[in-house]
């Protein structure tokens, strides 16, 4: 039970959205034809997190569909971020962690205890919520993740340019690559991150609320920059705005805390998984129905 | 509406500082009298000394050996030398095991084990312990080697090693854990290994704190006679020390000598050996703190 435990009964954060959230109307600018179950890359069944005796995520079904952009959204507390650091064994780091359930990529458990983590990390890369550059040059920070798993490329200086291209970001650091990342801005440091991550060629990209330090203009670069990485990778992205999740996601998974009666604690849970326009328009049941216009359930 | 809110707070805090402040004035004196103290004994005792050795600030006293023959040209070579090859054996020795030892308790060990506790225990008290020890643990450790000679610069630089084994362990340990999280998490994130992570973010981004620590620890080693003493260093050297299994004498054991001489030249000389090895040390201390300012990095 984190401080954060205390904050979250409180539906405090949720009262910002309210006020430009529109009751019931859907501004899901990504309209896509999708099919009606995603095709999976990665596929969580009855997942359980722990850490030490709480009780930290319940029972999560969830199925990543390939090139499609997934939200994880919910008030702060509720364990999207914990469901997240499960997707690449991140959670491994947390001492007292402990997960249960099958989290399965391509169909494999990567859970099981003949699989490497590192492995499964190189495969499914991570952007984090604070903008985390190494303290390195432009050039090495992207440099760093082919280095030390021993990718083969043919040139890696193209293969920089490639990854910051991609990332949207190249044209503002292309003369000052040998300079430190510190001195870029947060949206370049967050995009810098993302072609750190980029760069491994990994298959899927999780990101745990990429934007929230950022300002509105390096928002709506990232925005855009994930819609454009769709293309390539599958992406899973937790947010507390539900804007983002609106304009961005192809799939909205929409989580709660369930406080237990006997001891206080919340546990999280999905409570519904659909298609984000169907979620933001017709959503079928009624706390997330409540989360969505503002009033929180 | 907040202005209204805002204001009796700052009105309260202002009267609360006057309240006290005659107290706080007080107070702030005796500590400034504290400091004061501690700055003029040290400047009497470094200008005293200075002032005895006077005489004997000549090349003289770098170039020529020790000699009871001829008090008046006395010299530091044989200690000067000796102490330069006892303190870059003494790194060698302790900086890599230090290191290692500190980055294994902090990125490694489980501390839930008990030995694992049991050695963050023992580490804060190894490093009260007095300087003696250290001599006859030396002097052990070298026996089970095989090692007959003592006097030696590998011996000498055993004992000191393990002296400062444990202060280079605890800076070193501050230094890593300063890294932030984020940083190793971002290179775990990217499939980095955690012995690469350690190697190339982590260790990298500590190594300003390790050298501060590191460059302290030598500077309180290079004035330790007592352990040197118990290991058999000899009081007057004739030669230069030609490797680690060299006989040789330091310059605390040389200023020790020279002090319990009853002769005023080596007095004189004894002083102004004192001011060189200060001067040594500020050398050190200096360079310690230049590293500090010039590779700090705020996260
Ligand atoms: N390392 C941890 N140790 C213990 N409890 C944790 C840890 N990380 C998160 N929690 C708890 O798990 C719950 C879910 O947290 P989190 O996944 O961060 O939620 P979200 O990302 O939705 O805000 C919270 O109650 C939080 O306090
Ligand atoms: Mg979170």
């Amino acid at each position: 039970m984190g401080p954060n435990t205390a904050t979250t009964a409180k539906p405090g954060s949720v009262d910002d959205q309210s006020v430009d959230a529109p009751l019931l109307e859907p501004q899901v600018d990504n309209q896509r034809d999708l099919p009606p179950e995603p095709s999976g890359v990665m596929e969580c069944e009855d997942l359980n997190v722990y850490y030490g005796d709480f009780h930290a995520v319940h029972d999560v079904n969830l199925i990543f569909g390939r090139h499609e952009i997934t939200a994880l959204i919910g008030p702060s507390g509720c364990g999207k971020t914990t469901v997240l650091r499960c997707l690449n064994r991140m959670n491994d780091l947390v001492a007292g962690a402990r997960v249960a359930g099958r989290v399965a990529y391509h169909g494999a458990d990567i859970y099981d205890s003949k699989v490497d983590a590192i492995e499964v990390r190189r495969r499914i890369g991570m952007v984090f919520q604070k903008p985390n550059p190494f303290p390195k040059s432009i050039y090495d920070n992207v440099a760093y993740g082919p280095r030390v798993i021993g990718m083969e490329v043919d040139d890696l200086d193209s293969h920089v340019e490639g990854a910051l291209r991609d990332a949207a970001l190249w044209d503002e650091v292309k003369d000052k690559l040998k300079q430190s990342a510190f001195g870029l801005s947060g949206g370049q440091q967050q995009r810098l991150c993302i072609a750190r991550t980029i760069a491994t060629k990994p298959d899927v990209i999780l990101m745990d609320e990429p934007c929230s330090s950022l300002d509105p203009i390096a928002t709506s670069h990232i925005e855009d920059l994930m819609v454009d990485l769709r293309e390539q990778y599958t992406i899973i992205i937790v947010t507390h705005n539900m804007q983002q999740a609106a304009r961005v996601s192809d799939r909205t998974a929409f989580f709660t805390a369930r406080p237990d009666e006997t001891t206080g604690n919340r546990t999280g849970l999905l409570v519904e998984f659909d298609q984000t326009k169907t979620i933001f328009s017709n959503p079928s049941d009624r706390r997330t129905e409540a989360y969505i216009s503002g009033r929180f359930g | 509406m907040a202005a209204t809110v805002v204001a009796p707070q700052v009105l309260s805090t202002s009267k609360r500082g006057h309240d006290s402040s005659a107290g706080s004035l007080l107070f702030l004196a005796a500590l400034w009298l504290s400091l004061a103290m501690a700055i003029v004994f040290l400047m009497t005792l470094v200008v005293t000394t200075a002032v005895d050795g006077a005489g004997r600030f000549d090349s003289a006293l770098i170039t020529e050996y020790g000699s009871k023959l001829t008090p008046d040209t006395t010299g530091l070579r044989a200690a000067l030398l000796g102490t330069l090859w006892l303190m870059v054996t003494t790194a060698l020795l302790a900086i890599p095991i230090g290191i290692a030892a500190a980055v294994y308790l902090e990125e490694f060990a489980d501390n839930t084990r008990w030995y694992n506790r049991l050695v963050e225990l023992n580490l804060q008290n190894l490093a009260a312990i007095p300087s003696v020890i250290y001599g006859m643990l030396a002097v052990g450790i070298v026996a089970l080697v095989g090692i007959q000679r003592t006097g030696i610069i590998l011996v000498g630089a055993v004992a000191l090693g393990l002296l400062i084994l444990p202060v280079i362990i605890i800076t070193t340990r501050e230094a890593v854990r300063a890294v932030p999280r984020e940083i190793r998490e971002g290179s775990l994130a990217l499939g980095a290994t955690p012995l690469q992570t350690t190697w190339r973010q982590v260790l990298p981004s500590a190594i300003p704190g390790i050298a501060t620590g590191t460059i302290i620890a030598l500077s309180r080693a290079i004035g330790e006679a007592a352990p040197l003493l118990i290991v058999g260093v000899a009081v007057t050297v004739r030669f230069d020390p030609t490797g680690i299994m060299s006989a040789f004498t330091a310059m605390p054991i040389q200023i020790f000598n020279w002090t319990s001489e009853s002769r005023e030249e080596f007095k004189v000389a004894a002083a102004a050996a004192i001011i060189v090895l200060l001067g040594m040390v500020l050398l050190l201390n200096g360079l310690a703190i230049f590293i500090r300012n010039k590779f700090q990095r705020r996260w």
